[in-house]
């Protein structure tokens, strides 16, 4: 088994797994009912890619742990997503622009995984690629509404970006297993991303009539498994019943 | 999905005998009501009154299963609690629309629920404390609403029959799904088999009350049946609901909390139904009247989200409107 | 599904209201009508309506509500109040001088079995 490429799926998945349960916090509380229909579809779309990419972690490891037991039953310093996935929802232009950040480089990472040498990657990424260019458009229409929309609205666009700004970094920096991954051609090189990320973002900001910040000090951890206090809390609700009960079937 | 039987339509309505009698003549005839056409005011409000009902049932409903999406044990199962809690916001929505036609709006049905004039269905008055109850209420409550829902497709308002032909569609693989659940349960270890069968012993009289009261004692049913609004009484569903459930809770290897309950050959012109216990009337009531043990958190919640949401509404109409001018701006250039 | 715009002898009337509550009026999110093509060889069918505030947002909204299962290729969204509907008043005028045409159907027309199928 390739050690590399397990390690560097379960950043992926992470990514996925811990920011659809970020916007499926959402279901049911949305500030239009159009919306608690366009969340729980964005939420299912990474919840979705995170049992594809678990399953494939799953295999290569090779030591049959399935979709379940990685996404319930590690530990939280075993949890490689990025931080930016994990911070609160906080209101609704937070989660409209995390949700912008994250598929602004998923959209090209997973376009650029569609050429990879491992045929996994290559369904996941097809698949996948469609549903965050969905999530940039939607997001996005979102980030410029509030941002060019009321004082208020623009008010809360101009802190979201402020504080998730810093976390933006860590979606580029490539861990010794992503290289080793991208090295041999399975998995794309996130600091090659840089600039389509770059683009999408300014096309959107420019007409939420926002600006981007310059970020001296980036976040970073996550990938590491140094994540903040708010993954406790998330990940007790997550894993509950599997701690609870454990070894059970549902 | 959760409609009940409906509480407190007043179908008083004030028109000519000639009128009231020819729209009978057309509801006789089994023709469909439409927007447009001239109808009785009661026949309007009663429709307004239930459909409004419906939609913000399925718009509560969606609280006390969303509670679990965070928390469900496996992937699977959050996918599908996730699309199913979707859908019932997709059905609320539906619900919203057809009553729209009626001529009333989304934020005035909405002003009602969250002011406590409106009702909706009683059974989302109650917690949801154990990952069972997402399976009990996918067989249960969906069950028992299906039950209601599928007459209601045939109903004389156009709009509303085509909008439950939508949503019972969409909603077939709700109760597969609870009962599945169950399933996985009943066959795991004795602590999760506990869980199943507290779950039933919490939810089986609530979802029976969801047909609402008995014939005797509900007073708006008779006009409802003549307007083809509705096409059973509240007591033939839910017998038919019993007779459906039971087999299926012995499946379970699980028992329904009703010792009276008794398997009679005479019922249903000698082809044999349950008996049962008699309901707690003094509790569905004190429920409808907003004591149950959740109702002030339902209202609570929705008023929330609601009320935090209002910014955002008005900022995509600010910014609709800007960008209207901005066309016509241009337009002019 | 379409806002009854109670037309009263051809005429746009008020619609029907709960209460008089004109001063909210402003902040209702307008409706729209969702047309959706199954599949190409098809034409759009009306499917639902929705809210939204303009027309990006109303196509997003239709995609997410009805389009979950697959059911089409192609959307159209229209702002309800663009919609007029003919009175059914004149539901009589309007229709039934065309159900005893007889002339305009095929079956009208006598032609020998001989002469093949035309």
């Amino acid at each position: 088994m390739s050690v590399a490429l397990f390690n560097a799926l379960l950043e992926l998945g992470d990514d996925h797994l811990i920011l659809g349960h970020r916007v499926s916090e959402w279901c049911g509380h949305a500030p239009l009912l159009e919306e608690d229909l366009a969340m729980p579809n964005m939420a299912l779309d990474n919840i979705g890619a995170s049992r594809n990419i678990y399953t494939y972690a799953g295999e290569v490891e090779g030591k049959g742990r399935d979709e379940d037991q990685l996404a319930y039953l590690r530990l939280d310093r075993e949890y490689k997503n990025c931080l930016l996935v994990e911070r609160p929802n906080e209101d609704f232009a937070h989660t409209m622009l995390k949700q912008l950040y994250f598929s602004a480089f998923m959209e090209p990472y997973w376009q650029a995984a569609l050429s990879s040498s491992d045929e996994t990657i290559r369904g996941i990424a097809g698949k996948a690629v469609k549903e965050m260019a969905y999530h940039i458009r939607h997001a996005g229409e979102w980030v410029i509404r509030l941002g060019d929309g009321t004082e208020e609205s623009a008010k809360r666009m101009k802190e979201a970006v402020e504080e998730l700004t810093p976390y933006v970094e860590e979606l580029f920096v490539m861990s010794a297993d992503a290289q080793e991954c991208a090295d041999d051609g399975i998995l794309p090189d996130r600091e090659a991303l840089r600039a389509q990320w770059n683009q999408t973002v300014a096309n959107i900001f420019d007409q939420a009539l926002l600006e981007l910040p310059e970020v001296k000090y980036p976040q970073l951890g996550g990938r590491t498994g140094h994540h903040g206090e708010e993954m406790g809390f998330l990940l007790a609700e997550l894993q509950y019943v599997q701690r609870a009960y454990p070894g059970m079937s549902w | 999905m959760y409609s009940q039987g409906l509480i407190g339509a007043d179908g008083t309505t004030e028109e000519t005998e000639e009128f009231l009698a020819a729209f009978q003549a057309r509801i006789d005839r089994e023709e469909k009501i439409e927007p447009n056409d001239p109808m009785p005011e009661g026949y309007r409000k009663t429709l307004i009154r239930q459909i409004g009902q419906h939609a913000h049932s399925e718009i509560v409903g969606m609280l006390p299963e969303g509670n679990w999406i965070t928390r469900a044990p496996s992937l699977r199962r959050k996918a599908a609690l996730l699309a199913k809690v979707q859908d019932e916001g997709g059905h609320g929505l539906y619900l919203y629309s057809a009553a729209e036609t009626l001529g009333v709006s989304r934020e005035q049905m909405t002003e009602e629920l969250l002011s406590g004039k409106a009702k909706y269905s009683s059974i989302f008055n109650y917690p949801t404390p154990t990952w069972a109850d997402m399976g009990t209420i996918g067989w249960l409550v969906d069950g028992a609403a299906i039950m209601n829902q599928i007459p209601l497709c045939r109903c004389s308002y156009g709009p509303y029959a085509r909008a439950m032909i939508r949503v019972c569609k969409e909603e077939s693989f709700h109760q597969r799904q609870g009962y599945e659940l169950l399933i996985s349960l009943c066959n795991g270890t004795k602590e999760q088999k506990d869980m199943a069968q507290d779950s039933i012993n919490r939810w089986w009289w609530p979802s029976l009350m969801m047909f609402g009261p008995h014939d005797a004692d509900s007073s708006h049913s008779e006009q409802s049946m003549k307007w083809k609004i509705k096409r059973f009484s509240n007591d033939e569903l839910r017998q038919k609901f019993i007779d459906a459930t039971v087999p299926q809770a012995e499946y379970l290897g699980l028992t329904v909390p009703d010792p009276d309950l008794k398997w009679n050959p005479e019922k249903n012109n000698g082809k044999g139904g349950y008996d049962h216990g008699e309901i707690n009337w003094v509790e569905f009531w004190q429920v409808v009247k907003g004591h149950g043990q959740m109702n002030r958190d339902r209202i609570k919640a929705r008023k929330k989200a609601w009320n935090d949401g209002e910014w955002v509404r008005d900022a995509a109409l600010a910014h609709a409107e800007k960008r209207a001018a901005r066309q016509t701006a241009q337009a002019a250039e | 599904m379409l806002r009854s715009p109670m037309l009263k002898n051809g005429l746009r009337v008020k619609p029907h209201k709960l209460q008089n509550r004109e001063e909210k009026m402003s902040k209702e999110t307008p409706l729209w009508e969702v047309f959706i093509r199954p599949r190409n060889g098809l034409s759009h069918k009306h499917c639902g309506s929705l809210h939204a505030a303009d027309e990006v947002m109303a196509l997003q909204a239709a995609r997410d509500t009805y389009t979950r299962r697959g059911e089409g290729l192609s959307i159209w969204v229209v702002p309800s109040k663009s919609i007029f509907a003919s009175d059914p008043d004149q539901a009589a005028e309007n229709f039934e001088p065309g159900v005893d045409k007889v002339y305009r159907h095929p079956t009208f027309y006598d032609i020998p079995e001989e002469v093949g199928h035309m």
